[in-house]
């Protein structure tokens, strides 16, 4: 029996877009007693189901709206799912909104464990990989300081520095990595490779099928919030080419 | 593997987060404040100072059951100043960490859980005015407050005050995702319980016959109970037996493990859809 890393299983997310965003008590009331509380359903995902290999690399492409971010946060467990499961088996780590957990009114070091922390990780971890977290993300300096005086560009790269100190089993990324400057976009490009050369399972979100080639070895497509096509990525960027062509 | 074991573990991963949270709040409550924590004592003493100035010749003559009308002020004020202090802060919890929880996986009771512990903690510090202002009268002899060794049954209401804050506060954060407007309500609800609850006044001193819906309601507010039974420990520890009531305790314990009970299962319920209003 083959391992899985990730299992998506029929997974169906329903939205209710209002109309007019109702959220305060007020105006719910007038609304129920008028009865004008209507909203139109949405399903961001419908269906949807597919198994990824321990060690495989998959590109998710898929236009706007197509629902590849809400997959992406249904796997890292941040929404759940109206119907059906998701499973994902080992550390996961989203990069998709790198220093989500920062408090702006801490310095660069408190910011450390705070966001550890976020990621589960315990305070004698961070002691561990402390120095290694400030050596990768080039903030020596600045650790003192309050995150609010930090650039954004600083921001992530220290956001990126804590969420890949730990190697994860699963790997998130949304779009190519643009973290900091140049020579620090491609010291971080070069961590994520060596990751996939210990074997990271990697879920990579993209509207470029070059960058999907380059780094994945499986793809799929969702459209309007459904799976249409999965496989080996050269097939699968062809059909997406076509795709984008009869547009 | 069993849903609670599946709990448990989940809880004993995210400890680390909790603490951090704990540390955090009390650590920047405080940062850039020319004061800093010294805000925790200077507070309570200035309302304090106030309201015995303007209220002393009303309520304050000082009967068996007030002793001290200062001392009688602030046991009150303190324990009423934690349980709106942490529901208001828990209430503002998940709103207040929107941007995490919408894109990180994080259990989302921890931050409730977080605000009203390290609230809590601010309460434990702010308890040694109370034992400074005792001294203080103590030592001139001025109306002085029989603390015996009975002051640590204190725990016990501090402990039930705790538990009732972290219901309230669970669900007052569930209600205020869904109704911004909750806090605003709350504010004033908050302003009126001072009033409805016997903080600057004694019970007996507003008149109300025994039985009457007045004092009936009075005594249903579950504070009241609370502050009655704290300040049994505190200001009346020689005769604490008179003014430690059996039916107070059984009553606001049941009205605090309830209203948590009920809080974690409104929380609870919910949580999945947080996200989708925040």
């Amino acid at each position: 029996m083959k391992e899985y890393a990730i299992e998506v299983n029929h997974v169906s997310m329903l939205f209710h877009l209002n109309k007019e965003r109702v959220d305060n008590a007020k105006e719910y009331f007038v609304r129920l007693l008028t009865r004008r509380l209507t909203f139109t359903e949405f399903w961001a995902l419908k269906d949807v189901s597919f198994k990824i290999e321990k060690g495989d690399r998959v590109g998710v492409l898929g236009f706007n709206g197509a629902g590849k971010s809400t997959l992406l946060k249904t796997i890292a467990g941040v929404l759940k799912p109206t119907t059906g499961s998701v499973r994902v088996s080992g550390v996961i780590a989203p990069l998709l909104e790198l220093g989500a957990g920062f408090d702006p009114n801490y310095s660069g070091a408190e910011n450390i464990y705070l966001y550890g922390a976020t990621m589960g990780f315990s305070r004698k971890f961070i002691d561990e990989k402390f120095d290694e977290i400030v050596e990768f993300s080039e903030l020596e300096e600045f650790m003192d300081a309050p995150l609010k005086s930090y650039s954004s560009g600083m921001r992530s790269r220290l956001g990126f520095a804590i969420a890949t100190a730990v190697q994860p089993d699963v790997l998130i990324l949304d779009e190519v990595l643009s973290v900091g400057d140049a020579a620090f976009r491609a010291k971080s490009e070069q961590r994520v490779l060596d990751m996939m050369t210990e074997g990271v399972t990697v879920l990579f979100v993209s509207h470029s099928t070059e960058s999907v080639k380059r780094i994945c070895n499986k793809a799929i497509i969702l459209t309007k919030g459904q799976l249409v096509a999965e496989g080996e990525v050269n097939e699968i960027c062809e059909i997406y080419t076509e795709m984008i062509n009869g547009r | 593997m069993s849903a609670i074991t599946k709990h448990k573990d989940n809880f004993l991963k995210y400890r680390y987060l909790l603490k951090e949270l704990v540390i955090k709040n009390i650590k920047l409550q405080y940062r850039n404040s020319v004061l800093g924590m010294f805000w925790t004592f200077l507070q309570p003493l200035l309302t304090m100072v106030v309201l015995a100035v303007v209220f002393s010749n009303l309520f304050g003559k000082n009967s068996s059951q007030v002793v001290n009308y200062p001392v009688y002020l602030l046991s009150g004020r303190l324990l009423y100043e934690f349980f709106t202090q942490s529901t208001k802060r828990a209430m503002r919890s998940i709103r207040a960490n929107s941007s995490i929880i919408k894109k990180v996986y994080v259990p989302k009771y921890i931050y409730p859980l977080s605000v009203v512990i390290s609230t809590f903690v601010t309460f434990l510090i702010s308890l040694s005015v109370l034992a400074i202002v005792i001294l203080f009268f103590n030592i001139l002899k001025k109306n002085p407050v029989p603390v015996t060794y009975n002051v640590f049954y204190a725990i016990i209401p501090i402990i039930i005050m705790f538990v009732f804050s972290l219901g309230v506060g669970m669900f007052l954060g569930t209600l205020n995702v869904f109704f911004k407007d909750i806090e605003n309500f709350y504010d004033v609800f908050t302003l009126l319980l001072f009033y409805l609850t016997p903080i600057v006044y004694t019970v007996d001193r507003l008149g109300f016959p025994k039985g009457s819906w007045q004092a009936l309601m009075l005594k249903a507010n579950p504070l009241y109970g609370m502050i009655e039974m704290f300040r049994a420990a505190v200001i009346h520890g020689d005769k604490f037996m008179a003014y430690f009531s059996m039916n107070q305790l059984y009553y606001t314990s049941a009205v605090a493990i309830v209203t948590l009970v009920f809080g974690f299962i409104v929380f609870y319920k919910n949580q999945d859809k947080f996200i989708l209003h925040i």
